[in-house]
């Protein structure tokens, strides 16, 4: 057993017991109040550089399995639990939570009051914590969390850096990769579609070279801010290809036309979050993992719709083009982990693009 | 979606009494969605005949029935009251069944009655098992392989063609009443038999053994425009084959990945949504352990006792819920209460651990078989809430008030490992406590887990803990481990076991090392949003969440789990009492841990505390509240044992302090007491030394009732005639707890007597006295009592006020005061005295309308009856009358006699009112499930001591054209007083017997009396066995046999021929 602290920011310090990694690591602080999916969780990019802490006390009774990664190496920078689960029960377990852990080098910390801890960053909103050894000094290590500035390139991180291509003989969609989870991978080829994922700078140019037949905008992490060049992209790709994003594609969709984004206090993060079909005049749970949301006067002036928002704070968790066949949403219609009543959204999506094709023919034929 | 409009009025049916498989849970979530309505601005009638209940307290609706839940009665009400719509959801199986067969008879289409909440359709879909089979099929959702069987020989056949073992599954019963789980033909046989009889539509599934499979439900929730959630899941600790109210359940799911977890919830939400429910259901379902196939296992359209669950474990109020989306409201627009700031369209999130431990009824039917199946044979449960599942299932432990409180059953310590092993192979009620003997006996998980298929998760846990338990053995007072077993729920005393000191020591050990637990608050969003619900759980943590306010407290306990003698009508109590001390302008706090209660609804109190009620964790609570003072005498037992202990550690025991509780309950302590009043009291001694009883029986009399001291319901309580009887009834106590001594008492036999009164240690008000139908000898809580008495005169009345006067205030009573008399020849004998809330307070109150909880919570604070203008004496009687008949759970306990005595066996209670006796009687009887046929015929088969009793009963139903059977002594007797009566073959004997005529359904009912001592396997039980099993009225006791001919009589008309008489000219 090795004693760990996590230090906070505001100088909050909360005492457990080390498992994974033994490392010092530095992250953002946040939660999610998922009861099950922590091997989604670790495994989402859009947590990089982001210490998670479950909010339901235990982590690992079901294990790790080979089946529901959502990316081949996480970029979680710490696991925070109450308690990890030594002996694993289930038929898909390969290996315990730790063990997992220790392989890909990623500190967790349990045994602390996770409750309260949640409490805190509910309050405080989420801030920049430290994990290490107990007998670490906490003042040096408040230092060193001050001195430390969030990253500002997780989508180059955890974007991938060539394109590539996972075949199938149905729509051709042009993947753009932010951070992707692999959870929309599976959503496109469950629907046969030929997918090219490319890397998230690839210019406009060579995404319609592509000739794609819709465009998927993924998750990722951090501020969509920070890569103004998939703006920029995206500004040129709109009304020319139909264009679906989720997460930080969602965001960056309104940044390219025109929208604003915003950092909220503590995001949301979790497997139970409803919200509201404007349209359709109908709630759905969701699973949601985002710190930033388009902030919706800035929508005003712009020619987006707002399509869905969340019941219980009204953040903007959708919206769709005036004009063309563009549309987006905050949360993960992939699920994975968490409820897919909204998986229909994919679908959605290939109708959309067979209706721009009709609509094609019909201009060719014209 | 707005509220709907057209309706004003709306009738909402309650589950009647309690039953085992339909309890407390109805009180809670009926009491709720009436509240819920009203706060919408509908008028609400009530019909339910369960006076034990808040639900039928006049604040919660605007007019309350108490009339039998039956389609004739609740006609009449619909004709009255011509209500708009009716809501049936909210009711248990009872009202489900009631509102299909209102239906049936066309009065709702008559009077234009909307059904609101969930379709009739939908209900039968769920409910009805072929339909609910094809539904499943539709949806591709994959169902056991089963058959539906109308006949035994349909299911044998279809029996050879799967194999054993199988399950059978009655239509349209609840708790699974008459199912099982079937091992070879023979078994199968007498299932399918018991279950077609039960089943109305006389209908039972036969599927496909699962066994292995994990249990899984899910409580989800849809509204008018099919936005569905899921409120919770739950996992059973147990594989399929235990019925998930006698299993250990815990939540949220343990063992279950995402992808499990959400291809449940959306199997779950696609049958909701196909069965278009509008409101609550409960879906459960068996998951492969090792892949991804699944069964559904069954769909109650309705709220149910897992929905009563799931709202305690997540502070999602379920019936509230669906109350208002009954009247239209959608999910996205109804606020959720706990937060305020949220919806309640949205899943919660919980941060704990909760577990739910069934508590049976075993104590108390030791004859009873204990086997767990597919049967429910649990009276109540309790729920526990921690931070990890170790602490969790130990204060839930804890929480059972079964005399430990911990993992271990001294009694299991005896068992050689034979008998363990096969009671891991085949469940018991001690199920939990045998898995800890086999592991602290060295059994590996594996070996376990071959025997029970229970998931190594929570064999892993229980190991764990056995493994900590021994480390701490090994190593006293070491703080370390203090520590670590605190943080895994155990318990002071487990600890103080293991290093054999006292429950102090452990307390001061703690203490100094600082080590207490802090309170956490259940807020259904995990902490994600700011709540305000003053509902709180311990855990031994960091943060403390309950904040102390500066007010004034009043801690009240609650009386935990629901058994036989402890039931709803102490929550009833605890709930008024409560809202009395918010009254009085106090913060009012309960402490209780069962899940099915009005009292455990965060909104009654002021704070809610959900915890274990043991010493420990009162006195936790108390360290930090600083209350006033505690409330122990609407609690219960529970409650009152826990006095001693607080007052030690210096806590104020608010009310009748515990130096009255101790005259009244120590029999020495009593005699000089009664001595002193001048009180007259059946002539007894309390003995210490078993040949001590054969002395003073000797000297008495026989027969006397002995029983031991400080027991909850009569527990093992017997008349016993002979000495012969009483060596056997010594023999079998023996090896009882000799802490208390046995009581030893003539037996009077007389009307039999009760006075509830309320004292403030001044002022002694009687708001009613009750008279029972039976003779003393049976358990009051057995017997019909009748308010107000019909057989004692205006002088045995004025006896009963004076005794009650005169006790209340040698006791310095301050509240309740329970009495019991016997009167025989105009003189009155003080039975028993309770100073503190007792069961016929629901009763008395409703008949009455004097709320006596809230009085005397109000005397206990200070009140002076005579300042709020009562004086001395017994209210104003009312010109009608109202009985109470006991309700019992026989069918669903196999094994266990039926006969009445002095030790109780209800489960709930009936209440009947009218004009005249018989009416209220007939109403009574019916509203308690008892048929009252007309005509027919009755098997009469008493003992001898009986037999000139029964002769005049015989008399009667021959009077009023009943044929008479009899067994061969009887009707030897009755031939000679010259009635016709056929002579039955007995037991064995060839068909007709006095067997077949009962399952033949040739008599409706059955009079049979004990013939002596207790043999659990005479010809008697079998016959009283046989007649529950058939759903015929078996009567024990001349007294309710006579009160039910009085209601025959009186509802019949008998051909009498005109008297030849002598004119004189």
């Amino acid at each position: 057993m090795n004693k760990k602290q996590l230090v906070l920011e505001d100088g909050t310090v909360l005492n457990g017991e080390g498992f994974g990694s033994d490392r010092m690591m530095v992250g953002e602080i946040v939660f999610n109040t998922g009861m099950t999916g922590y091997q989604e969780i670790i495994t989402d990019p859009s947590y990089c550089g982001q210490i998670v802490t479950m909010t339901y006390p235990l982590a690992g009774n079901y294990g790790i399995n080979r089946d529901d990664f959502e990316t081949v190496h996480p970029f979680i920078h710490g696991f925070i639990v109450k308690e990890t689960c030594e002996i694993p029960s289930n038929f898909r377990s390969e290996e315990s939570l730790d063990s997992y852990l220790k392989a890909h080098d990623i500190p967790g910390v349990y045994g602390i009051d996770t409750r309260k801890l949640t409490k805190i960053i509910r309050k405080h909103g989420t801030m920049k914590a430290i994990i290490a050894d107990q007998s670490e000094d906490v003042e040096t290590l408040l230092e060193k969390l001050h001195r430390q500035k969030l990253p500002t390139d997780q989508v180059p991180k955890t974007s991938t850096i060539k394109p590539y291509v996972v075949p199938g003989r149905g729509r051709r969609i042009v993947l753009v990769d932010f951070g992707m989870k692999h959870g929309i991978l599976r959503e496109l080829t469950k629907r046969n579609c030929h997918i090219i994922v490319v890397p998230y700078n690839y210019s406009a140019e060579n995404i319609l070279r592509l000739k794609p037949d819709g465009i998927m905008l993924t998750n990722g992490p951090g501020d969509p801010k920070d890569v103004p060049e998939a703006i920029n992209m995206i500004a040129e790709l709109i009304g020319k290809v139909p264009i679906f994003g989720i997460c930080l594609g969602h965001q960056l969709l309104a940044l390219a036309c025109g929208a604003d984004t915003e950092k909220m206090k503590f995001g949301h993060r979790g497997s139970n979050h409803p919200v509201k079909d404007l349209d359709k005049e109908r709630t759905y749970i969701t699973s949601q993992n985002h710190s930033y949301a388009v902030k919706e006067a800035s929508l005003t002036n712009t020619d987006l719709q707002l399509t869905q928002i969340a019941l219980n704070d009204g953040t903007v968790e959708g919206v769709k083009h005036k004009h063309y066949a563009a549309f987006s949403v905050q949360y993960h219609p992939e699920s994975s982990p968490g409820p897919d009543d909204t998986n229909h959204l994919f679908d959605q999506f290939l109708e959309l693009i067979d209706e721009a094709q009709r609509k094609n023919k019909e201009e060719a034929y014209a | 979606m707005p509220k709907n409009t057209d309706i004003q009025k709306i009738l909402v049916i309650g589950s009647g009494p309690i039953v085992i498989g339909q309890a407390a849970e109805f009180d809670y979530s009926g009491t709720q969605a009436c509240q819920s309505l009203k706060e919408e601005g509908y008028t609400v009638i009530l019909a339910n005949s369960n006076p034990a209940t808040i639900m039928t307290d006049h604040t919660v609706a605007d007019k309350v029935y108490m009339e039998p839940l039956t389609v004739e009665f609740l006609t009449k009400i619909i004709r009255k009251e011509q209500p708009d719509a009716l809501l049936p959801t909210l009711g248990g199986q009872t009202a489900l069944n009631l509102a299909v067969a209102l239906e049936e008879t066309g009065i709702l289409k008559a009077y234009g009655v909307t059904l609101l909440g969930t379709s009739l359709n939908a209900i039968q879909q769920a409910e009805d098992r072929e339909k609910f089979r094809s539904l499943m099929k539709e949806l591709g959702e994959p169902v056991p392989d089963s058959m539906i069987v109308n006949t035994v020989e349909q299911a044998c056949e279809f029996a050879i063609e799967i194999g054993f073992p199988l399950i059978v599954r009655p239509a349209y019963t609840m708790g699974g009443a008459g199912g099982g789980m079937c091992y070879d033909m023979k078994e199968l046989k007498e299932t399918a038999r018991s279950g077609l009889t039960l089943s109305p539509v006389n209908q039972c599934l036969i599927e496909k053994n699962i066994a292995g499979y994990k249990e899984i439900e899910y409580e989800v929730m849809r509204d008018k425009n099919d936005q569905a959630i899921v409120v919770c899941n739950m996992e059973n600790v147990d594989p399929v084959g235990i019925h998930t109210g006698d299993s250990i359940v815990v939540a949220p799911s343990q063992t279950l990945s995402d992808r499990e977890y959400q291809m449940l919830r959306n199997a779950s939400l696609k049958i909701i949504r196909a069965l278009e429910i509008e409101g609550g259901c409960n879906v459960q379902l068996a998951l492969d352990p090792n892949s991804f196939d699944y069964f559904i296992i069954e769909v109650n359209p309705r709220v149910s006792r897992s929905s009563a669950l799931a709202s305690k474990a997540t502070g999602y109020p379920i019936a509230k819920v669906a109350a208002k989306i009954a009247i239209g409201l959608t999910l996205d627009e109804i606020v959720n209460p706990v937060t305020g700031k949220t919806y309640a369209c949205f899943e919660p999130a919980l941060d704990y651990v909760v577990t739910k431990i069934p508590r049976f009824p075993f104590d108390k039917f030791v004859t009873g078989d204990r086997k767990l199946g597919t049967q429910m044979k649990a009276t109540g449960e309790i729920m526990s809430i921690g931070r990890n599942f170790e602490e969790s299932l130990l204060k839930g432990i804890r929480s059972l008030d079964i005399g430990t409180e911990e993992l271990w059953l001294s009694s299991l310590t005896k068992e050689n490992n034979e008998f363990l092993i096969s009671s891991l192979k085949k469940a018991n009620d001690e199920r939990i406590f045998v898995l800890a003997e086999v592991l602290r006996r060295g059994m590996t998980i594996d070996e376990v887990f071959e025997h029970t298929k229970i998931d190594r998760f929570f064999l892993v846990k229980l190991a764990g803990l056995i493994k900590l338990e021994q480390e701490i053995e090994n190593k006293p007072e070491s703080i370390e481990l203090l520590e670590r077993a605190k943080k895994l729920g155990f318990s002071d005393s487990h600890i103080a076991r293991l290093w054999n000191l006292s429950v102090d020591d452990i307390y001061q050990l703690r203490s100094d090392a600082g080590l207490r637990p802090v309170y956490k608050m259940v807020d259904t969003c995990a902490a994600e949003f700011e709540s305000e619900t003053p509902y709180f759980y311990s855990t031994y943590e960091e943060e403390n969440e309950s904040i102390v306010s500066p007010r004034k407290k009043i801690l009240v306990l609650g009386s935990g789990p629901i058994r036989i003698g402890q039931g709803i009508e102490f929550d009833y109590a605890t709930v008024h009492s409560v809202l009395a001390i918010k009254e009085m302008g106090y913060e009012a706090i309960i402490m209780n841990n069962n899940p099915e209660t009005v009292s455990t609804d965060f909104s009654i109190s002021d704070k809610l505390y959900f915890e274990p009620l043991t010493l420990e964790d009162v006195m936790h609570v108390i360290d930090l509240e600083q209350p006033e003072g505690v409330i122990v005498q609407f609690g219960g037992q529970t409650a009152i044992n826990l006095a001693a202990g607080l007052e030690r550690r210096g806590v104020k025991i608010l009310g009748t302090n515990l130096e009255a509780i101790d005259r009244a309950e120590d029999r020495d302590k009593f005699e000089i007491l009664l001595d002193e009043l001048d009180l007259l009291r059946p002539k007894g001694k309390a003995v210490k030394k078993m040949d001590q009883a054969l002395d003073v029986a000797n000297e008495i009399g026989y027969p006397v009732l002995v029983r031991p001291s400080y027991v909850i319901g009569g527990s093992r309580m017997e008349i016993v005639y002979n000495e012969d009887e009483l060596k056997a009834y010594l023999a079998k106590t023996t090896n009882m707890n000799t802490e208390h001594p046995i009581l030893v008492d003539k037996y009077i036999t007389g009307i039999e007597i009760e006075v509830d009164a309320i004292s403030d240690g001044e002022t002694t008000i009687v708001p009613g006295i009750m008279e029972h139908i039976e003779r003393a000898g049976v358990h009051s809580g057995d017997s019909i009592a009748v308010y107000p008495p019909q057989r004692i005169s205006e002088t045995v009345k004025a006896k009963c006020m004076k005794a009650a006067e005169l006790i209340s205030e040698a006791l310095h009573v301050k509240g309740l005061i329970n009495i019991q008399f016997i009167v025989r020849n105009d003189e009155v004998y003080v039975l028993e005295v309770n100073p503190r809330a007792s069961r016929t307070i629901p009763f008395l109150s409703k008949i009455t309308g004097v709320t006596m909880a809230n009085i005397a919570t109000k005397c206990i604070l200070g009140t002076r009856l005579r300042d709020i203008g009562y004086k001395t004496g017994i209210l104003p009687e009312n010109d009608y009358v109202a009985v109470k008949v006991p309700v019992f759970s026989f069918e669903k306990l196999r094994s266990v006699d039926t006969i009445l005595g002095p030790e109780m066996k209800s489960t709930g209670e009936a209440i009947g009112y009218d004009k005249t006796l018989e009416k209220a009687l007939y109403k009574g009887l019916i509203a308690s499930g008892l048929s009252i046929p007309q005509e027919g015929a009755v098997l009469l088969t008493v003992a001898d001591k009986d037999k000139e009793e029964m002769l005049e009963i015989a008399e009667r139903f021959h009077q009023l054209g009943f044929q008479l059977y009899a067994t061969k002594g009887t009707a030897t007797y009755v031939k000679k007083a010259g009635l016709p009566v056929s002579e039955v073959a007995k037991i064995g004997a060839d068909e007709p017997n006095v067997l077949s005529i009962i399952e033949n359904g040739d008599v409706q009912f059955v009079i049979n009396t004990l013939t002596s001592g207790k043999q659990p396997r005479s010809d008697g039980f079998i016959i009283r066995r046989e007649s529950v099993e058939h759903g015929i009225a078996c009567l024990t006791n001349m007294d309710t046999a006579n009160a039910i001919l009085n209601v025959i009589d009186s509802t019949t008309f008998s051909a009498t021929e005109i008297k030849q008489k002598e004119v004189v000219l």
